[in-house]
């Protein structure tokens, strides 16, 4: 083979896989513009869906998905993970929040919530946002696998007291699950973080620059 | 592959049942073990694997003549990419809960063997509509392992079959549900890793053993004349 023609093989070879990369990309181009805002409303009702289950609707009149702030705070939550959080406003007084929690000592790795707490220190509501719990052992902190999560509605540090916000087999006041004490406890902890870190910074969290839009 | 233009049936079902992906020749293991959980996922993931098979091997089928040896691989895995891609858009545009269940799975489609098996050892040597019945044979066989790997899994880990069928099928799924143990206080090992290695293996046996009945019959049918049909397990991994 002469120098020459391998060299027209060559370039025919990368000019073709250049064109199928072409054509790969101006299909996903049209596919992602066609999907493109049916995604983005899928998205933000799964968001609304999520927040509406922590916090009811009545509590605020405000956008409460562009009022958001992002902190970090290893001293109050044990771990460096952004906090972000959704502040809600009735009449643009502060009336609740929405934490996004990190339970970092579960089984295996973090637990994420999301946790409404109101300005009287209560909290609203509670959902696990994902997790890697043990299937079957774990996973009852799911709310479609069993209503544990639905026992801190209504709850403040003083409802039970602060020393009995663990599980009851270390004296608390929530139970665990059978065969799981580490996940439960996770959660109870990490809610306590929160519900004091609100208690005492509830101010601060709302006098927050928002964020910049990061959609 | 043994004779020039086999008929369409014969391709489906070599590519459906005769090298199964999952059962025969154990490719694309990775999801198929981690998604087997339920019947729904399971499911799910076929289908969705099925849509990429068939758009890749349509693909690579109709450029096979102006692929070069040497650019081969890489053109496969730039179509497969796109293949999954796409999938991955339009199920988080229309099946989005199912989507979110399914989570990091759908873009490893990308990584199951099965798929560039199938463009290198199918697609890149046949025609387009015989690719195409090639890639469904080839999804609804690995869709078919996955179901029922999900449907074992699932029945003796929570006693349920089809929960959450509305993440694929909407509300009208709700009824469909089947609870067939009531109170069924689960079966962890059957729902944990080790649970789908012991399914499949079961699985696996099952099929040998049909395959086996139905070959002696045929050959005590036969007098010792059938031949065993060409497996083609060169793709192993």
């Amino acid at each position: 083979m002469s120098g020459a023609s391998t060299s027209v093989a060559f370039w025919r070879s990368g000019l073709l896989l250049g064109l199928i990369a072409l054509l790969g990309v101006a299909l996903l181009v049209g596919v992602y513009d066609l999907t493109r805002t049916r995604i983005a409303a899928q998205e933000h009702q799964l968001m609304m869906q999520q927040l509406s289950e922590v916090l009811p609707r009545s509590y605020y009149d405000n956008d409460l998905v562009s009022d958001v702030t992002t902190l970090t705070d290893r001293g109050a939550f044990g771990h460096d993970r952004p906090i972000r959080i959704f502040r809600a406003r009735q009449n643009g007084q502060p009336s609740a929040v929405i934490m996004e929690v990190v339970a970092p000592d579960g089984y295996n790795g973090d637990i994420r919530l999301l946790a409404g707490i109101s300005q009287d220190n209560r909290i609203t509501g509670v959902r696990v946002v994902s997790h890697r719990e043990t299937p079957g052992l774990g996973d009852p902190i799911e709310r479609r696998r069993s209503d544990w999560i639905e026992s801190f509605r209504g709850r403040s540090l003083s409802d039970p007291p602060v020393e009995r916000w663990t599980v009851r087999s270390e004296g608390g006041d929530f139970d665990q699950f059978t065969g799981a004490t580490i996940t439960p406890r996770a959660v109870v902890h990490a809610l306590a973080r929160a519900l004091a870190y609100h208690e005492q910074r509830s101010d601060k969290i709302f006098a927050r620059e928002a964020d910049r839009d990061d959609a | 592959m043994t004779t020039p233009k086999p008929a369409l049936s014969r391709t489906f079902f070599d590519a459906f049942w005769i090298q199964n992906t999952g059962l025969v020749v154990l490719l694309g293991l990775c999801p198929l073990l981690a998604v087997s959980s339920t019947v729904i996922n399971g499911l799910g993931l076929g289908l969705a694997t099925t849509l990429v098979l068939i758009i890749s091997n349509l693909s690579v089928s109709l450029a096979r003549g102006l692929l070069r040896p040497e650019i081969r691989i890489p053109a496969f895995v730039l179509i497969i990419a796109s293949a999954v891609t796409v999938t991955e858009l339009l199920m988080q545009a229309y099946w989005f809960d199912l989507y979110r269940v399914l989570g990091i799975f759908i873009p490893l489609i990308v990584t199951n063997c099965a798929i560039i098996g199938r463009a290198e050892a199918f697609a890149s040597r046949n025609g387009p509509v015989a690719s195409l019945v090639d890639g469904l044979g080839t999804g609804l066989g690995f869709c078919l392992t996955l179901v029922l790997l999900g449907a074992l899994r699932e029945f003796l880990g929570q006693g349920t079959l089809l929960a959450d069928a509305h993440l694929l099928l909407g509300d009208a799924g709700q009824a469909l549900t089947l609870t067939l143990i009531p109170d069924h206080p689960g079966f962890l090992l059957a729902l944990l890793p080790p649970g789908a290695f012991i399914g499949l293996g079961l699985l696996i046996a099952a099929r040998n053993a049909w395959q086996h009945r139905k070959q002696r019959l045929l050959v005590s049918q036969a007098g010792g004349t059938a031949t065993a049909h060409d497996r083609n397990l060169h793709a192993q991994v």
